[in-house]
């Protein structure tokens, strides 16, 4: 007996030693996960993961807006760089790049090998194809705003590509995330088409979404066979599904979710959503035109509290519109800056001429349980400071048109992410200019503050300068800031390799089976 | 022939209705399918390019006439959200919906007129009595609740079958079949009750009517005789009636048990393309769903007429 467990064992290393070796030396680091345990990684199988919304915009990645849908076909698109589980960027379909010293010119060697799934190599013109139709260079509206920064693109040999922009700009590597996929195809928006580690197989509306592991993919090889996506709305259908073992991995559940969950089938692993979660506050209308009121009302949440209520103390507080996933640009020192502290809240209360409170009304996607939980408990802790306000539960779409594009509320409670790894976008979206200024935030010293930081070409100025715009955001108490939501992940115990990225993506590419 | 007629043009007056209001709930309702679609990346030039791709920039009637016309040629559009073909797309999901459907139906006569049919031979007795009971619970408890406890007692702790693991009619059909059967239930059980409290009511109305059951007594016909002889056939007639609206019913309640039990079918479709303003996926939904609202009331109009001659008349 004894004899063939240690045969087995043996069987096992080498099976290992020889998976390591055919997939390149990083690979005894990528089997292990963010959980820590540790075991033999088995290549192969399928695993069902529960989604809780259905991919509802176009499956295009040049058009894709929902986070839920990006978090899937993370897997399927590739950009010249991509972030890695720490934040980084890293060479994806360029193999290398090197930025001029004016910051205007970005020049990417493309990486031998790499193909599309329908067994295409990657070339030059697929590049500045993919590249040009987020620009908007050949007169059409960019796909991604951003992206109109650059103004020209072109092949210097097969293998090179000259990325000219209007202005300096030192970050705008992190945009250069956009997928890269194949020219003049026109089926992105129903069968994506794209160079990552998984590809695209079948989609059922309502119903799943199906990939399969790509085995011409350029990198590291991804250790599952196959993974579908199972779309469950509904909250208690979902915990019914996790308990009765039709999913194996579900992320973005609550503790009240996972505590419903059977510990010997499930490892419950904690990250964080990146995103700042708080009672956004339109700045252009009464009472919340008044720096004093929205200071007085930043005294009169007790976050902790609200934390403790709606999510077991999970989460992590903040105090301005950065995540701490941003660990160089996040100041901590702003985190406690307003202490519950009702008898100030009064004091200021009346200073702006409400000694006796008033009454507001906070709009809340209804869809979103987190954020009307939170609101609940806001109501409560403003009720005791003499604040009346209501919560109006709106649904997604009346919540994009008329508080986000026509900022039509006086307070809503959201959560507000980051589309990539840069302060700038997290921060200038409360420049007054911008158009994703829901909050109607205007505040000339911010303003300036950041065309300085835009414009600035030595790192460390800049990373300071930003600092100095959380802080400005904090000072005038722009919002009501409140945490970055805890994120509970539920995976089968035989399951391992999850990395928690610092933006709203599942990495699927490094789970794997424990033998 | 003029009977049928008027009919079935009431019934294309009802759809047309029916469309009409549906297209007009959009425009009032808040939220525009380019929000979804744009997210907050929308400019107010890309919005408008986009509404513009999509026809939304035309007048309101116009867009319900160009509507109309290509749900006549057969074409019902193209899903804002999935940019598939919504004739492909909701035909996919009738077949789930459809088969939940005729399940719960099944279960609701099959139950329902022989326990109906027994209580009305027993009136008075204990069991009776019990019946009342248990039928005035069922009646009140709303499907989702029992949707609910069905679930929990006979899939997490029975483990009779596995919530969530819903597979599509095509791939295998008898799997499809048995997930069903609780939903299916679910569905059935306060409507059997209805029926039950329904076909009773209606023999104890017709056995007190006298007249023919006295003739039938007098003939010397056993009470059993009388029943199904006579009595029953005229009993009948409001419960087909009732039974036809039953079946609209059921597509409405399938809406809400689809999804306690995550059933990826009509009624799932319907509330996310409100959700998103998917509006051609809406559109041809309701249509659907008001057709055969309309086709079942036909249909036991017509089934009635054969029971009762006397309607074959007006």
């Amino acid at each position: 007996m004894k004899k063939r467990q240690v045969a087995l064992f043996l069987a096992l290393v080498m099976l290992g030693a020889a998976l390591c070796g055919c997939g390149g030396g990083s690979q005894t680091d990528s089997a292990q996960g963010d959980n820590g345990v540790k075991g033999t990684a088995v290549r192969g199988g399928e695993i069902t993961v529960g989604i809780a919304q259905d991919l509802e915009d176009s499956l295009d990645p040049h058009q894709m807006v929902a986070a839920g849908t990006k978090e899937v076909l993370f897997n399927v698109f590739e950009g010249l760089v991509k972030p890695n589980s720490d934040g980084e960027l890293i060479p994806a379909v360029a193999e290398s790049y090197k930025i001029s010293e004016d910051e205007t010119t970005y020049t990417f060697t493309l990486r031998d090998g790499v193909k599309f799934h329908n067994d295409q190599p990657v070339t030059a013109d697929d590049v500045i194809y993919s590249i040009s139709r987020c620009a908007g260079l050949s007169g059409e509206d960019p796909l991604v705003p951003a992206l109109s920064a650059v103004k020209s693109i072109e092949a210097t040999d097969k293998k090179t590509v000259v990325i000219t922009l209007k202005d300096p700009n030192n970050e705008f590597l992190a945009y250069l995330t956009v997928a890269i996929v194949p020219k003049d195809y026109t089926g992105q928006s129903t069968a994506p088409v794209g160079t990552g580690p998984f590809r695209f197989v079948s989609r059922s509306p309502q119903e799943s979404i199906v990939l399969e592991r790509f085995g011409d993919y350029w990198g590291e090889a991804a250790y599952l066979d196959k993974v579908t996506y199972k779309i469950y709305e509904n909250a208690d259908a979902l915990v019914l599904a996790l308990n009765s073992g039709s999913i194996d991995l579900c992320a973005h559940l609550t503790p009240t979710q996972t505590d419903q969950l059977s510990t010997d089938t499930f490892q419950v692993l904690e990250g964080t959503m990146n995103l700042v979660q708080a009672v956004y506050l339109n700045n252009a209308v009464a009472p919340f035109d008044n720096e004093k009121v929205r200071q007085a009302l930043s005294y009169a949440l007790d976050v902790q509290g609200i934390m403790d209520l709606v999510a077991d103390g999970h989460g992590t507080p903040l105090g301005s519109s950065m995540y701490p996933a941003f660990t160089k640009y996040f100041d901590d020192s702003l985190t406690h800056y307003y202490q519950y502290d009702p008898v100030k809240t009064k004091q200021l209360l009346a200073e702006a001429g409400y000694p006796n409170g008033f009454s507001m009304t906070i709009r809340v996607p209804s869809n979103y349980q987190p954020h009307m939980d939170t609101a609940e408990v806001v109501v409560e802790q403003l009720r005791a400071v003499g604040v009346t306000a209501t919560i109006e539960p709106v649904d997604w779409s009346t919540w994009l048109s008329d508080v986000y594009t026509n900022r039509n509320f006086q307070a809503t409670v959201v959560g507000v992410d980051a589309s990539n790894m840069t302060a700038r976008a997290m921060l200038e979206r409360f420049a007054s200019t911008s158009g994703k200024n829901f909050i109607n935030y205007n505040n000339p010293d911010y303003d300036a503050l950041y065309q300085k930081a835009i414009s600035c070409s030595d790192e460390e100025e800049q990373t300071a300068l930003y600092k100095q715009m959380e802080r400005t955001l904090t000072e005038t108490a722009a919002n009501l800031y409140i945490q970055d939501l805890s994120d509970l992940v539920a995976m089968k115990k035989n399951l391992d390799g999850l990395h928690f990225y610092p933006i709203y993506v599942l990495d699927l590419s490094t789970i794997h089976y424990v033998a | 022939m003029k009977y049928t007629a008027k009919k079935l043009l009431l019934a294309v007056v009802t759809m047309v209705i029916v469309s009409f209001l549906a297209f007009l709930a959009f425009q009032i309702i808040p939220g525009d399918p380019t929000t979804t679609l744009l997210g907050t990346d929308a400019t107010p030039e890309r919005v408008e390019a986009l509404r513009h791709q999509l026809g939304l920039d035309e007048p309101f009637l116009l867009r319900y006439g160009n509507w109309v016309a290509g749900f006549l040629r057969g074409d019902m559009g193209t899903s804002y959200s999935y940019s598939m073909a919504v004739g492909s797309m909701v035909g996919g999901k009738i077949p789930i919906t459809g088969l939940l459907t005729a399940m719960a139906f099944v279960l609701i006569v099959a139950v329902s007129v022989p326990v109906g049919l027994l209580s009305a031979r027993r009136e008075n007795s204990r069991s009776s009595h019990v019946l009342d009971a248990v039928n005035q619970v069922l009646m009140a408890v709303p499907p989702f609740f029992t949707g609910i406890l069905l679930t929990f007692v006979f899939g997490l702790v029975l483990k009779w079958f596995t919530p969530g693991t819903f597979v599509s009619p095509g791939e295998d059909l008898g799997g499809c079949i048995r997930y069903l059967i609780f939903p299916a239930i679910a569905i059935a059980l306060p409507r059997i009750a209805m029926t039950v409290k329904m076909l009773r009511s209606s023999i104890q109305s017709e056995l007190r009517r006298g007249g023919y059951v006295r003739t039938a007594y007098s003939r010397g016909d056993t009470s059993r005789r009388v029943l199904y002889g006579h009595v029953l056939r005229n009993a009948l007639v409001p419960v087909v009636t009732f039974l036809a609206m039953t079946m609209a019913d059921i597509v409405a309640g399938s809406v809400v048990i689809e999804q306690v039990f995550a059933i990826p079918g009509l009624g799932q479709l319907l509330l996310r393309s409100i959700s998103t303003r998917d509006f051609p996926v809406v559109q041809a939904i309701i249509v659907i769903m008001a057709f055969w609202v309309v086709l079942v009331n036909l249909l036991a109009d017509i089934v009635n007429q054969q029971i009762d001659p006397r309607l074959r008349l007006q």
